[in-house]
């Protein structure tokens, strides 16, 4: 092995959200004066504003720390960057491949938790070194010696080495990166071998094209040379190589274990696949790594602009973001009620509020969401199997021998007291009770089998305010199973609102629809006309409701001579009028599709 | 064209519950300065390009309650104008007054210094909702001041009632109405009350003190009013205004041609040469801008043609007779059936709106929802 190899190492971090993952990254580059203190507004490693609000990393970074340690040599240190949310398992799995070890960041006060769990598998199955980190000793709430026990407990991992640190006032950093260089394995691979490079992240640069984050894990790349990516078969010339320190730096070369970007005029993000290999053109190799399955979508949900005239800027919003985050699918879609959009499809929940929020910031885009959906298997009575993701496209009842909808076993990490709210929220989201487990004296793992459908509307919002805040959720898709499901209609003025279609249980149907009227009735402005509102399954009407016409509508008074006062009034009333959309002869305001939909901002 | 003269006066004994203009209680000393201040702006604006020669055909004091300041101020403010205005000899000239502070001498007086109609504020028949709307008079002084303003000769006497008042049933609005028809005025303003913000009265129908009354009876106490009025000899010929004939308030109907208009006063608004102005609103501003020889002026607006259409548009649309559309085309050179073609189109065949002759006017239809036609004209 080359000597060069055995001063690097290759780890990253696995954490809960707000276990303090991004937190101890800066500490780390602090430490190893990758950062001057001047330097650092809190948390580097997350770069979008959105990630820094919401405490949670989207996307992964790679960067390269230098390390003087104990033992006189110095160290290079490449640090890949994990997201921490449930959705994101799937990147999180990329990140793992590129490394040797990882550090499991476990938050004092808190405990283990459910996502925790998941990923430790996960690097479990890479055969990764784990580190354990007890952060947040500093917190008056810290049990360390509780925690540590639960680690050993429920994972089983030897905790007498785990490090005790506090990356907000910065104990312990200095032990971390000894045990990265003492525990961790330095990356093998053999610089003469043909080149063999693991992309396990890409980023769309205006100027530059795809950059692709690479591991590389045989051979030398290097600036110039010509390489191809053999799952797509494209050829390009590598006219940049660099290193995050965290600033870009160019650099000649990348050896056979190092981490780093390759930028070669690739223009089209669909020539790099994340999870693609590249070789030299020259000298390939013959066989490419494992790679990656391709993320699917699990959720799917309409995209609306708010003006008809901002459809184009959100295609182009889109087409931007899918260049960064190729789990991201869409396709247009025509809504009667909405107008032109764009069906997406995202990992999870939470990936969809992300992709909202950015097109909703970064682009200036006003958007009306449709409610989320999951894919529905539909066996036809001629025998087909159709997949639908809008509950606007299901066949109609006579043509559907059955439905089937996506499971996922989800498992929910609670203290003790709140398993009774917990399994009543399970139960009323149709959840079928698998297993129960008890860690330690306090803590629950609930193990539940439920519709997907169920679970991503509002559910971790219900799960944490039953539990305070105290429980987390790991979920992951099971499969699909039979469920008798129907499609409802909303009819406004007796016109369908395909928007407002959805697919729901037969027997939830009816207190679904009841609800869903009675809401429109508030959020409808009374018109000139009565207006029916409708819930209806197949031709059956199973709720009604009647906004009552306007009768009056008149400004008595005089005002004097203010004849503007008079206009402003007008104005403000027309403004709310053009903020409607006209479906039939009803005008109907957006926030009345946002409240309906539950997006109430 | 007709130009008229608007004059605040901004004080009251007692501010009702239900009034957003602007008014100050009255005070001796401060009617006083308020009354110089005055003069010294009707002096200004007299003295000014767009004023100095024009022929001016109203002059319409309001409030607040003008007739809160003795009878002598009030004179005072109309001498002041016919010298340094022109005022044609067959203008009509408007004081608005509150019964509770009128007497026959005071009519008489003003009468005297050309004063030829009076807008008497009577607004309720009953004590309970003259009461509800913080009203200072029973209806037994709104009648003696009627009388009294008949005994001083004036001939042209306007009446402001308001309905929709919480409480109040279809059945007592109607005896109201008969109540007032019985009085003979010349002229009848009815105001559905409107619940304005800042006023206590909606701060009670916040806190739900108070209900606000039934739209559906709203609307049936309009047609009532419609109604009995018209079988007593009045025109409805404004949304809310009803006139025997040739009484028709020619001031207002200023302000419904969209005409030319100059406020005086605190807070007062006016119009011409394609600008409006709004006075300030505060007494202290107000005497500060006039120590200072500077018109007290807190905003103006220019009026490009298209806002000006539609303003024209939707004024002239509260008249029941319509807006003549030959007089848009000498106003605006271009036709209003063709400028708002698809407008005009939809709202006919929403039956709102028709044209009858040269006359485009709102249907029977239209006139209680009539804002939701007009915001139809806003560019």
């Amino acid at each position: 092995m080359e000597r060069r190899q055995e001063r690097m190492r290759n780890f990253c971090i696995i954490a809960h959200i707000d276990h303090g993952k991004s937190t101890l990254a800066d500490r780390l580059l602090e430490h190893t004066g990758s950062l001057t203190e001047r330097e650092m507004s809190e948390q580097v490693l997350d770069q979008m504003d959105l990630e820094r609000e919401r405490g949670i990393t989207i996307k992964m970074q790679a960067v390269r720390l230098g390390y003087h340690a104990v033992d006189g040599q110095d160290y290079v240190l490449n640090l890949i960057d994990t997201p921490g949310h449930v959705d994101f398992a799937y990147e999180v799995s990329r990140s793992l491949a590129a490394c040797e070890g990882v550090l499991l960041v476990v938050d004092a006060a808190q405990g283990i938790e459910a996502q925790t769990i998941a990923n430790v598998y996960m690097a479990l199955d890479h055969n990764l070194e784990i580190i354990p980190v007890i952060n947040k000793i500093d917190l008056p709430a810290a049990e360390p010696e509780r925690v540590k026990q639960e680690i050993e407990n429920v994972i089983g991992l030897d905790c007498s080495d785990a490090i005790m640190t506090s990356a907000k006032i910065g104990t312990g950093v200095e032990e971390i990166l000894e045990q990265i260089v003492n525990k961790i394995p330095p990356p093998l691979g053999d610089d003469d071998a043909p080149l063999k490079a693991l992309i396990f992240d890409s980023h769309y640069d205006s100027y530059k094209g795809v950059i692709a984050y690479i591991r590389v894990v045989n051979g030398i790349l290097k600036n110039g040379m010509r390489i191809k990516l053999m799952q797509t078969g494209k050829s390009f010339e590598v006219n940049e190589l660099g290193v995050f320190l965290p600033a870009a730096a160019k650099i000649k070369e990348l050896y056979a274990g190092e981490v780093g970007f390759v930028s070669a005029s690739m223009k089209d993000v669909a020539d790099t696949r994340v999870g693609d290999t590249i070789t030299c053109v020259d000298n390939p190799t013959s066989n490419p790594l494992p790679g990656y399955r391709k993320a699917t979508p699990m959720v799917y949900c309409g995209l609306y602009p708010v003006e008809t005239v901002d459809y184009q800027d959100l295609r182009d919003a889109l087409d931007k973001l899918q260049l960064n985050d190729a789990s991201l699918v869409y396709e247009p879609e025509v809504s009667e009620a909405l107008g032109f959009g764009f069906r997406c499809g995202y990992l999870g929940l939470l990936h969809m509020e992300i992709i909202q929020e950015r097109l909703e910031r970064e682009y200036n885009l006003i958007l009306i969401t449709t409610a989320p959906s999951v894919v529905y298997q539909v066996y036809t009575t001629d025998g087909n199997l159709v997949e639908v993701e809008n509950p606007t496209n299901l066949p109609s009842p006579g043509n559907i021998e059955f439905i089937e909808e996506p499971f996922v076993k989800a498992a929910i990490m609670v203290p003790n007291e709140y398993v009774g709210p917990i399994m009543e929220l399970c139960e009323d989201r149709r959840g079928q009770f698998k297993n129960m487990e008890y860690f330690g004296t306090n803590r629950v793992l609930i193990t539940y089998e439920l519709p997907l459908s169920e679970i991503i509307f509002d559910f971790f919002d219900q799960i944490k305010s039953r539990t305070r805040g105290y429980a987390s959720l790991d979920y992951e898709v099971a499969g699909y199973l039979e469920s008798k499901l129907v499609k409802m209609d909303i009819l406004v003025n007796g016109e369908p609102m395909d928007a407002l279609s959805c697919v729901v249980h037969r027997d939830k149907a009816y207190v679904h629809g009841k609800a869903l009227v009675e809401k429109l009735k508030n959020l409808i402005p009374r018109q000139m006309f009565d207006i029916p509102l409708q819930a209806t399954i197949g031709s059956k009407v199973i709720a009604r409701e009647t906004v009552k016409a306007r009768r009056k509508d008149v400004l008595a008074k005089c005002y004097g001579g203010d004849v503007t006062r008079k206009r402003k009034l007008l104005e403000k009333q027309k403004e709310g009028k053009q903020r409607m959309k006209q479906v039939g002869k009803v005008e109907i305001p957006q926030e009345a599709f946002m409240a309906v939909l539950g997006v109430e901002k | 064209m007709h130009s008229g003269i608007y004059i605040h006066v901004p004080f009251c004994l007692k501010k009702c519950n239900y009034c957003d203009f602007v008014s100050y209680p009255y005070k001796d000393e401060q009617v006083k300065k308020y009354v110089d201040y005055l003069m010294k702006e009707i002096e200004m604006r007299a003295a000014s390009a767009a004023w100095k020669d024009r022929r001016i055909s109203t002059i319409y004091v309001g409030g607040g309650t003008p007739t809160c300041l003795p009878e002598d101020y009030l004179v005072k403010i109309i001498k002041k104008c016919f010298r340094c205005f022109y005022i044609e000899s067959a203008a009509e000239i408007t004081v608005e007054a509150n019964p509770c502070t009128v007497d026959k001498k005071m009519f008489e007086k003003l009468l005297y210094s050309g004063v030829n109609r009076l807008s008497l504020g009577v607004q309720a028949c009953s004590s309970r909702e003259l009461s509800f709307l913080g009203r200072i008079h029973t209806f037994y002084q709104a009648i003696e001041a009627f009388t009294m303003a008949r005994e001083a000769g004036l001939r042209n006497i306007g009446i402001d009632l308001i309905f929709g008042i919480p409480g109040q049933k279809l059945s007592a609005w109607r005896e109201c109405l008969q109540k007032i028809v019985a009085m003979n005025p010349e002229h009848i303003s009815a105001y559905n009350l409107q619940i304005e913000e800042g006023t206590p009265l909606y701060r009670s129908v916040q806190k739900g003190f108070v209900n606000p009354c039934n739209e559906e009876i709203e609307l049936n106490m309009f047609w009532d009013c419609i109604r009995i009025l018209k079988n007593n000899g009045y025109t409805h010929y404004e949304i809310s205004n009803f006139a025997q004939a040739g009484k028709k308030c020619a001031h207002n109907l200023n302000y419904w041609f969209n005409g030319e208009y100059l406020g005086l006063g605190l807070a007062a608004h006016s119009y011409f040469n394609s600008v409006r102005i709004a006075n300030k609103k505060t007494i202290i501003d107000y005497y500060e801008d006039l120590q200072n020889d500077c018109l007290p002026v807190m905003w103006y607006e220019k009026i490009n043609p298209e806002l000006e259409m539609a303003e024209t548009i939707f004024m002239g649309l509260r008249l029941m007779k319509g807006l003549s559309l030959s007089d848009f085309y000498n106003r605006f050179g271009c036709r209003l059936e063709h400028t708002y073609k698809e407008v005009i189109k939809k709202l006919i065949k929403s039956d709102l709106l028709t044209i009858s002759g040269d006359n485009l006017r709102l249907t029977e239809k239209g006139i209680p929802v009539a804002n939701a036609v007009f915001i139809e004209f806003l560019p």
